[in-house]
């Protein structure tokens, strides 16, 4: 692993928000933490990036000017013009001047906005917005590119684009790590780590994690539960069966990263009504 | 089916800008209807109208009905995205000042929330206000649900249970529309709207909707080699949306193209049409659209 968190445990006052997290990072890698609101992405990016210290555990990560990052609700400044923010970036990167011209135009023309470059921050879409604000933390080329919920509340097709943009890095090489709360987004990854409560619950790449779902999983049609461990999937239920075996009636199905999650997730609340 | 609300020719302006052109929009009894689009395609104000919240520019709008009243608004569960919390009052609180409000103070607070009863609101992730509020939205046993964004920052189970109770309400008779920019969660939906500004562009169920789009798949081996760094420089560079799923990248457009300058590139890849999902067609959709659309200035 080159980069990354490893054991990192982290707490603010009595509230621990990372028990033992372990996050790999690599050159040209993607890899993407899903978990929901208050599962502790946050602070496992904010800990990779070091702006928070780990009580113990160790985090390997790039010196600071080889990183970029793009918190979750900041990133680009609203009254300045998308042009002034490019300039202000460049600025805090020190970015060589001969450079300078040539790669904002090259990231302008990444994100899409070079028709937009006199606009006001405040005056841009949403998912514009979040556009520049990773086009501005790739401005210098970082080694490492970490993105806290770009996608959120972001359409489709922004969300499209953004996720280009975050290939095309990893392309070129940048080590990229992404929290998000779309689980469907775990299949864009080369690496994925689900958490809750400051938890991993699984991790490894998007193939490992799908082959990993303990038990069986089924499909079920009808209006009653079927068994305790089931939920909705849209008119019918998903059932899993820890010690992989359904119920008659059940139809067995390879899990998908929605069921992945789910079937994580029951797991952990199961092990801890036992406890 | 019993219609439980309805527009017909609606519009709306906001001075020289129309949110909404003239619309067609009906939910009937026990159906989930989907409503999609990207932001600023009218979504919200089309929600806002069939509710009464906002005055039509031209159309008819009707609920249970009528013409839009309070009367009518009771019979409704609402969860606008703002969440229409107080945040400096307690889980329980909320619970009981909707409930007094609603005139039904039996209405016991699901198990879900419960375990947050003396938290202040403001002190939740906003995942575990949307809970709150989604609870809150659904204590007076609606007719109609009009679910903003339920699930977003929601985590999957939870976001399960939300699902369930929708259902739930649904199996009773409520009809539902619900946004949503997850297309997974939109394949839940019996019947999906897509919006794109201000119009409805297509409807139906997902499998409608996907119809034949298809994308194209490339697969470069075992990704060892980082060829798939390659193919997606090749592909990117001459102007394809590429994604990467798993394994493979996933391009929009033409299978002959991409294995053309794939194999021009000299990189060994398996090239084959697929068919797209909701996300991508979505995507082909309002993009299309985008194409006969002066870019913006």
């Amino acid at each position: 692993m080159r980069w990354g968190l490893e054991h990192v445990r982290l707490s603010f006052g009595r509230r621990v928000a990372l028990d033992g997290v372990t996050v790999p990072v690599e050159p040209s890698g993607v890899t993407v933490l899903v978990g929901g609101d208050g599962a502790g992405k946050s602070s496992c990016l904010k800990t990779l990036v070091g702006l928070v210290q780990p009580e113990s555990g160790s985090v390997r990560r790039p010196p600071k000017q080889g990183i970029g990052y793009v918190p979750a609700t900041a990133g680009v400044y609203e009254d300045l013009t998308v042009q002034e923010n490019l300039d202000f970036s460049a600025d805090a990167y020190q970015l060589p001047s001969r450079q300078r011209g040539g790669r904002q135009a090259e990231i302008l023309d990444r994100i899409g906005l070079a028709a937009a470059r006199h606009r006001l921050g405040a005056q841009l879409s949403g998912g514009m917005r979040r556009k520049l604000a990773v086009g501005l933390a790739l401005l210098h080329s970082p080694e490492m590119l970490v993105l806290d919920e770009p996608t959120t509340g972001v359409d489709p097709v922004s969300r499209a684009e953004l996720w280009r943009l975050i290939a095309g890095a990893a392309a070129a090489g940048t080590a990229v790590t992404v929290a998000t709360t779309y689980v469907n987004e775990a299949a864009r990854a080369t690496s994925v780590v689900l958490i809750e409560a400051g938890k991993v619950l699984a991790s490894g790449s998007p193939e490992t994690i799908l082959r990993g779902v303990p038990g069986a999983l089924g499909a079920a049609q009808g209006t009653a539960r079927p068994t305790p461990l089931s939920w909705r999937r849209g008119v019918s239920w998903r059932v899993w069966a820890p010690a992989g075996e359904l119920p008659g009636g059940v139809q067995q199905r390879d899990p998908d990263f929605e069921d992945a999650v789910v079937v994580a997730e029951l797991a952990d609340e199961r092990g801890r009504q036992r406890r | 089916m019993n219609v439980l609300a309805q527009v017909r020719g609606v519009s709306r302006r906001f001075g020289s800008f129309t949110a909404v052109h003239p619309t067609d929009l009906a939910i009937a009894e026990g159906e989930v209807v989907g409503l999609l689009g990207a932001n600023g395609a009218g979504k919200t104000t089309l929600i806002r109208l069939l509710l009464g919240l906002l005055e039509p520019s031209a159309g008819v709008v009707r609920l249970f009905g009528a013409a839009p009243s309070v009367a009518g608004r009771r019979r409704v569960g609402y969860l606008p995205q703002t969440l229409g919390l107080y945040l400096d009052l307690t889980v329980a609180e909320n619970w009981r000042f909707t409930a007094s409000a609603f005139g039904n103070v039996a209405a016991t607070m699901p198990e879900n929330i419960r375990a947050w009863s003396d938290q202040l609101v403001s002190d939740l992730p906003l995942g575990g206000q949307r809970q709150v509020a989604f609870g809150v939205a659904l204590s007076h046993q609606p007719e109609l649900l009009v679910l903003d964004e339920p699930t977003s920052g929601v985590g999957p189970l939870a976001a399960a249970r939300l699902w369930e109770d929708i259902r739930l309400a649904a199996q009773y008779g409520a009809g539902v529309l619900v946004t949503t920019h997850n297309m997974e969660e939109a394949q839940e939906c019996d019947r999906l709207v897509v919006m794109a500004d201000g119009l409805v562009v297509t409807s139906g169920t997902a499998a409608d909707i996907i119809g034949d789009h298809t994308v194209v798949e490339v697969r470069c081996g075992d990704g060892r080699d980082g060829s798939w760094r390659r193919a997606f420089a090749l592909l990117d560079g001459n102007g394809f949306v590429v994604q990467m799923d798993g394994q493979a990248l996933r391009a929009a457009g033409d299978d002959e193209a991409v294995r053309d300058l794939l194999r021009g590139g000299g990189i060994d890849a398996v090239v084959e049409a697929v068919t797209a999902n909701l996300e991508e067609a979505f995507v082909a959709i309002v993009s299309a659209r985008d194409a006969f659309r002066p870019p913006a200035a």
